[in-house]
């Protein structure tokens, strides 16, 4: 469903990862494990196809992916339900009802967002990705500020999404309890000596 | 792309959205103006189109840095970016929203306020016409300007920096048209030329807007 072939990345101009390859077959689950600062973000980034790999290629096909970023793009003037009919609009989907529901947001519905706490408005970053209806979900540290019982609940939905016929790109710290394959990307690290020549972040 | 207007326009009409700010700004300045120069009707007169001009662009330029730098901050951006929306229409349709919230309504008041600087009579029709046709492309501008300063801590003064001089074509044809009305002279090339800017920037800006943003998010 996603592959990912020789896949070298960047952050700031300087190379990272380098050589990753892996593949993400529907109903799996890859989990990204890897100190702080190895790269994770980055790669997931570049999954996600906000920014252009140094080298090697991501294939998938396309307007697949939904990712969710360390922000949840949630805007505190809006009632939760209003933030997620907006993604919905956006992805041109329905199912706000089923994603409130299953992030156990119903009784929030009518809440403004900026009200919300921060393990409550995690669930409503995560409950726009069952709004979007995209087969493979990136998820970038999914689990921050959320309790063990949403933890609980998180892992379910994603367990759901997997049974679907989705798949799913994890990084993450905490063991969510799904059975899935484990990449270190810690030995993927690029040399420090392939620096960019055409870098011209010091113009800008 | 409708969803994403609405909810721009949602968002700007709600508490700290900033709507009426660029309105009170222009009412501030065209009353300080009279107090400036002295209550001398004829010279008010004769600076009127000039003077409402320069306020409707610093207005304009007021709320400049909400247009991409809020969603840059709470990470809808990044969002905006993996949906199946292009970004040139997101750039366009937040050009559209910043208009609607802005350059409309500064349109709307401007012969209220041209009354206060003793605009002549024949000077309305010109000034609000002028204003129609230059605001959306003082917003298609200023989109840009916020695309390439997205992502800067305080990027309001850069931003305003950059857009400025890119402002003074706009500004020029505007406030002589303006003037050419008022003084009841032929306006026929003003008006031309600045159509034409208008037209030009909306057919090429949202690209380039874009395409910075997508650097910009890198």
């Amino acid at each position: 469903m996603l592959r990912v072939s020789d896949l070298a990345v960047a952050r700031g101009g300087v190379p990272i990862l380098s050589g990753v390859s892996f593949d993400v077959a529907a109903g799996e689950a890859l989990v990204l494990r890897g100190p702080n600062g190895s790269g994770k973000t980055t790669l997931l980034r570049t999954l996600a196809g906000l920014q252009p790999p140094l080298a090697g290629a991501v294939s998938c096909a396309e307007d697949s992916i939904a990712y969710a970023a360390h922000s949840d793009g949630i805007k505190a003037n809006l009632s939760v339900a209003e933030n997620l009919a907006f993604w919905a609009a956006v992805f041109g989907t329905s199912g706000t009802q089923e994603a409130l529901s299953a992030f156990d947001l119903t009784d929030l519905a009518t809440r403004q967002a900026g009200a919300l706490s921060a393990g409550q408005k995690r669930r409503l970053g995560l409950a726009r990705l069952v709004v979007t209806g995209r087969p493979i979900w990136i998820l970038d540290e999914p689990t921050v500020s959320l309790d063990a019982s949403a933890v609980a609940l998180f892992a379910g939905v994603i367990e759901r999404h997997l049974t679907a016929g989705g798949a799913a790109v994890i990084a993450t710290h905490i063991d969510l309890g799904l059975t899935a394959r484990t990449l270190d990307v810690a030995p993927y690290k690029a040399r420090a000596a392939n620096l960019r020549a055409d870098f011209d972040e010091g113009f800008l | 792309m409708i969803a994403l207007l609405l909810r721009d326009l949602k968002l700007a009409m709600r508490a700290g959205g900033g709507f009426g700010l660029g309105l009170s700004f222009f009412l501030i300045v065209s009353v300080l103006v009279p107090f400036g120069v002295g209550p001398e009707n004829a010279l008010l007169a004769r600076i009127a189109p000039g003077i409402l001009w320069i306020g409707a662009l610093l207005a304009c330029l007021l709320s400049l840095d909400r247009i991409f730098a809020l969603d840059w901050e709470d990470g809808s951006l990044d969002l905006l970016a993996c949906a199946p929306l292009p970004l040139e229409a997101v750039a366009a349709i937040k050009a559209l929203g910043h208009w609607i919230t802005t350059g409309l309504p500064l349109t709307l008041a401007a012969p209220i306020l041209g009354l206060l600087l003793q605009l002549p009579a024949s000077g309305y029709l010109w000034l609000v016409l002028s204003l129609l046709i230059g605001t959306p492309a003082l917003s298609v501008i200023g989109t840009f300007g916020a695309a390439l300063t997205v992502g800067i801590k305080r990027g309001g003064l850069l931003l305003s920096l950059l857009v400025l001089p890119l402002y003074v074509p706009t500004l020029i044809f505007g406030a002589e048209v303006a003037r050419r009305g008022a003084e009841g002279l032929s306006l026929g090339a003003p008006l031309l030329l600045l159509a034409g800017i208008s037209l030009g920037v909306l057919a090429v800006l949202p690209f380039v807007s874009a395409l910075v943003l997508r650097m910009n998010l890198r």
